[in-house]
């Protein structure tokens, strides 16, 4: 094992053991656990997100899309067909997987700028769907009269409904599953022919890797699992809104990557930590609350694009101390 | 249904007027730049509500010229300030910027101004209906089309005519060789950003008389305006007016059949057309692709 590998176990290590033991120490710095699930739920959202932009080197703009509606197909399946919550949550991932795989073959053709604004034009018909369709979504209300039910093991009822840290523990089992599907992924020989598309994807051609394929790969990967984050954020709530599907939603978890870096595969988990922490402070604090959240997008990019969080800020002291001990000899 | 059909056609019309002068600007930063403009909903919706604290001190028609003429000013300080800084990196980060800067728009006009709708009033003869029959035909209506064609216009043979124009033409097909032809690159994209903020800024107080004022009146345009340069098809201006017209009346159309489906209908265009004409319909292969 190199010292490498070791440092890497170790940080991984280190996250699972925070996250584990979340439950213990959030309400001790003041938090309560609808705000440690909710960043979970985000991050996940932001990590799937990242699978694209900062493994795969696409940038779409209209993840929202899909992250809304895995969370109106979990609420609407719990509100007319099952009883089930994991069955609600795959009927929900699975409605928000295939619109972004039906989607994405329109948009692969497409790269660049122009990538871009097709993702957020596409997603936006979601947007007007869900705040159109009033008798099946509740319109500009959001949809209301579904609950998270408890899970049946047999002997034992887990009641996610009433407790807050059961749902969290569920939560994060959903979370361990699916980073540790898009980690195994990125290892593989799949996942490094993304990131090699990712740094030269003219090169990637010439050496006869099938490009419009592996990013609708990528991009339909993305969406199940950004979808499967909109699942779980439904059923934090009990609700689903219309401007979950909004683009100023994709712009959030935009801003939630590039926070926490996107050449980090954990930075964006940290990236919502951080934003859905400071959004909560912020419109707790004051009523000009979009303001400061637009300045922290036009700071963040003039003075820290490569992400002023986590991993990025810890090579960057580690760079500037060897830089220092070159200097010095 | 006749009457009904031509209403709404009327009204698809000068809907898609709008999406036009609000899509051309953003088409001309995008062609030159590289740069989607998020923010420019928010100078659209500055340039309504400035001309509504304006008119009652220099009267409708200065306010008409004056009000787009000080957005324009603003979006050349921002450009001068920020956005340059970006050009040339990933469109990511010129993205994430006009983000931050919409949402700043909008607070501010909520802030200054309230969140509540204002009524903007346009000089009296041109509220007036131009016949009977055609009730829903105000005078103010023909002006909006004849100040969007005269403005559209105007652009067109600007850039066609002008040495300046020129200049633009070709920094959109390849800004290094016009670089190293000893252009001011530099100067050429900053007042390229302040000509396509000027449109916002029209659109903003030609929508205020029509449909009054909301902060978030610009960022309800902004997405059916990315439509029109999609289906028009990037790097081309034509393309961007036919783009806008169109869906502006297919949007209106479909009011007529199925009204909840007219948000809806434009984005349907735009499968449409990328899966049929990837590059959109007046496109050229290979460009921004």
């Amino acid at each position: 094992m190199t010292r490498h590998d070791r440092q890497g176990l170790r940080k991984l290590g280190a996250i699972w053991l925070l996250l584990l033991a979340l439950p213990v120490w959030l309400p001790l710095i003041g938090g309560y656990m609808a705000l440690g699930t909710r960043v979970l739920v985000l991050g996940l959202a932001a990590m799937s997100l990242n699978f694209l932009l900062g493994f795969t080197g696409v940038l779409s703009f209209g993840h929202a899309a899909y992250f809304g509606l895995g969370a109106y197909g979990t609420g609407l399946a719990l509100k007319l067909f099952t009883h089930s919550t994991p069955l609600a949550l795959l009927l929900g991932t699975l409605l928000g997987g295939i619109a972004g795989a039906v989607l994405g073959t329109l948009i692969v053709r497409r790269r660049g700028v122009y990538f871009a604004m097709v993702t957020i034009a596409f997603g936006q018909v979601f947007y007007f769907i869900a705040f159109r369709w009033n008798t099946l979504t509740g319109g500009d209300d959001g949809l209301r009269g579904f609950e998270r039910q408890p899970l049946e093991f047999g002997v034992w009822t887990a009641d996610i409904l009433h407790k807050p840290t059961l749902f969290y523990y569920f939560v994060l089992a959903m979370f361990a599953l699916a980073t540790g599907a898009m980690g195994f992924l990125l290892r593989s020989p799949f996942g490094r022919t993304l990131q090699a598309i990712r740094e030269n994807e003219r090169r990637a051609r010439f050496l006869g890797i099938p490009i419009e394929q592996h990013i609708w790969l990528s991009f339909t990967i993305s969406c199940f699992f950004v979808s499967l984050a909109g699942g779980l954020n439904a059923l934090l709530n009990n609700f689903a809104d219309p401007t979950m599907l909004n683009y100023t939603q994709s712009g959030e978890i935009v801003i939630m990557v590039v926070l926490g870096g996107m050449r980090s595969f954990w930075g964006p988990l940290l990236g919502a930590a951080v934003f859905v922490v400071l959004q909560d402070y912020l419109s707790s604090l004051t009523t000009n609350w979009m303001s400061f959240l637009g300045a922290i997008f036009v700071l963040m990019v003039l003075f820290f694009p490569r992400g002023v969080l986590g991993m990025n800020l810890m090579e960057r002291i580690r760079s500037i101390g060897v830089q220092l001990r070159r200097r010095g000899t | 249904m006749t009457d009904l059909l031509l209403f709404n056609v009327t009204n698809g019309l000068i809907i898609g007027a709008f999406y036009v002068l609000m899509a051309l600007g953003l088409s001309l930063i995008l062609n030159l730049s590289g740069v989607i403009n998020f923010a420019h909903g928010g100078f659209l919706a500055l340039g309504g509500y400035l001309a509504y604290t304006i008119s009652p001190i220099v009267g409708f028609w200065a306010a008409l010229l004056i009000s787009p003429i000080l957005v324009a000013l603003l979006g050349l300080a921002i450009e001068r300030l920020m956005i340059h800084r970006l050009y040339g990196r990933d469109p990511l980060y010129s993205l994430l910027l006009t983000f931050g800067l919409a949402f700043i728009f909008e607070d501010l006009l909520r802030a200054i101004w309230g969140a509540t709708g204002l009524p903007f009033s346009v000089p009296t003869f041109l509220s007036q209906p131009v016949s009977a029959q055609l009730f829903f035909i105000t005078f103010y209506r023909l002006f909006m089309v004849a100040v969007v064609a005269l403005a559209v216009s105007g652009l067109f043979l600007f850039l066609r005519y002008t040495r300046l124009g020129l200049r633009i033409r070709a920094g959109t097909l390849d800004l290094d060789t016009v670089s190293s032809l000893g252009v001011n690159v530099r100067a050429l994209r900053s007042f390229n950003f302040a000509l396509g903020i000027f449109l916002a800024g029209l659109a903003g107080v030609l929508a205020a008389g029509q449909i009054g004022l909301e902060p978030t009146m610009g960022a309800s345009l902004l997405m059916p305006s990315f439509v029109a340069i999609i289906v028009g098809g990037v790097g081309s201006l034509p393309g961007t007016l036919l783009g806008g017209l169109l869906i502006g009346v297919a949007a209106g159309v479909t009011t007529v059949f199925w009204p909840s489906a007219s948000e809806a209908v434009i984005y349907v265009m735009m499968a449409v057309v990328l899966l049929l004409r990837p590059r959109g319909l007046l496109g050229e292969e290979g460009l921004m692709s």
